[in-house]
């Protein structure tokens, strides 16, 4: 049976710490010729450059040969070709897909019309579990371990589909707790609550961005989006609120790292980049790495 | 007793039938509903209901009865999801000759429209797929959006 990452729940913890021990590998020694003689679909039916140069290299270091489209205006989609059989040809011509989709449900959906792996880079809001499980490296490679994390979310914790998926993984391992810092509005939905809960799992809502961080192992900033809000003067209100500065680290503990998916827009002030705790830019590397990892894992290469 | 001489009346409201299916104790408020999604009201059959029936459960309760007409699974299931407390009795001589309660399945398939309208089953030709993930109130989680659909949301296809 193939292989597909659709959601990340599709995988396993044992999944994630394969991943994670595959991704080190691939940290340590970044070009092995694993996709030599093969050929990889890159589908991105929405622009995402940050997402698609970092699978691309990817494929590339790992010897791969890379055929698709980087935005929807280039691709059959616009004559109006169905998902379902744009899927169906390129499925006949690649060794594996790898696609991104504004509609949430393709990614599944291509899974189930496809007959060689898909890994999906994005699906709409829904899901997006390539972004998860570098993160999870991310937080593994500088906490040493991925147990007994203190994580604190911070801004769109309502629509943010990262910080979603970095809950439902995190909660696999032992003993995390969770702080959750956002806006009346924006906070972490019950669904996700209620998974805790159902885990015995701590966590904590506040909505002030205050000197509770000093508790933190990792901080992941979200960005607080405009177009969230109904109401404009909601958002006047709180987007300032949730901004993280460099004296705002200083009473924290020194193993604590900042993650954000970027991009950032002033979530993070500029003068947090120069702190051996900001840690957003290496976190997109490890992206790269995580990548070769994920791919190696579905293709069975490794 | 007096429940069941209560029994009895309701009986008489409603008259009987030779063979077909009785359907019972579905919400008042669910009764057309029901008629339209079973394609009641574009068949042949004779079929009598009643409805606002006294009902300790639902307050206020409908009743269909359908002459010669036998429910496919898939028929039932559409039922449940507006109806979950649907009783059927499929009657054959004037007698009851099985009962079936009508019960949520634990996945639905083609019969709900995801409510999400990002939902990729919303733009393409696919069958719809959920997990009933709570059967009261009813939440349905979309198989390919993973978006919950609740209760009051569900609209039939």
């Amino acid at each position: 049976m193939k292989k597909d990452l659709i959601s990340i729940t599709d995988f396993s913890k044992e999944e994630y710490l394969r991943i994670m021990e595959l991704a080190a590998d691939f940290e340590a020694n970044p070009n092995q010729e694993l996709l030599k003689g093969k050929v990889v679909a890159s589908l991105f039916f929405e622009p995402s450059t940050r997402t698609r140069l970092s699978f691309e290299t990817a494929i590339n270091r790992l010897g791969g040969r890379i055929v698709g489209f980087a935005d929807p205006d280039s691709s059959s989609a616009t004559k109006g070709e169905t998902l379902h059989d744009t899927i169906r040809m390129v499925s006949n011509y690649a060794d594996l897909i790898v696609m991104r989709h504004p509609l949430e449900g393709a990614a599944r959906y291509a899974a189930e019309v496809s007959s060689v792996p898909i890994i999906n880079a994005g699906d709409g809001a829904n899901q997006h579990p390539t972004q998860t499980l570098l993160d999870m490296y991310s937080i593994l490679k500088t906490q040493g371990t991925l147990d007994n994390i203190n994580l604190f979310m911070v801004g769109d914790l309502k629509f943010g589909r990262t910080v979603h998926s970095l809950l439902q993984a995190m909660s696999e391992f032992e003993n995390p707790i969770f702080n959750f810092i956002a806006p009346e509005s924006l906070q972490m939905p019950r669904a996700y609550k209620h998974h805790l809960e159902e885990r015995g799992i701590r966590y904590f809502e506040h909505e002030e961005f205050t000197d509770i961080i000093s508790e933190a192992d990792i901080i992941y900033m979200t960005r607080v989006q405009k177009e969230r809000f109904s109401d404009p003067m909601e958002y006047e209100k709180v987007k300032d609120v949730y901004i993280l500065n460099k004296a705002m680290l200083e009473n924290t503990k020194p193993n604590v790292r900042v993650l954000h998916p970027l991009p950032r827009v002033n979530e993070i002030a500029t003068d947090v980049d120069s702190s051996e705790k900001a840690y957003y830019f290496d976190q997109a590397l490890n992206g790269m790495f995580t990548r070769e990892a994920i791919i190696s894992h579905v293709m069975n290469l490794k | 007793m007096e429940k069941n001489d209560a029994k009895k009346k309701l009986k008489l409201k409603v008259s009987a039938i030779k063979d077909g299916t009785v359907i019972d104790h579905i919400p008042a408020k669910s009764l057309f509903e029901v008629i339209a999604i079973l394609g009641l009201d574009k068949i042949k059959n004779q079929i009598t209901f009643g409805t606002n029936l006294e009902s300790g459960k639902l307050g206020a309760k409908a009743i269909i009865k359908v002459s010669d007409k036998f429910f496919e699974n898939d028929e039932i299931n559409k039922i449940a999801l507006i109806a979950p407390h649907a009783k059927l009795n499929i009657i054959r001589d004037y007698e009851v000759a099985e009962k079936k309660i009508v019960e949520i399945p634990e996945k639905i398939t083609g019969i709900v429209k995801c409510f999400n309208p990002k939902c990729i089953t919303n733009h393409e030709k696919i069958t719809t797929s959920f997990k009933v993930i709570n059967t009261s109130p009813v939440a349905l989680k979309c198989k390919y959006c993973e978006k919950i659909t609740a209760e009051n949301q569900i609209k039939m296809l």
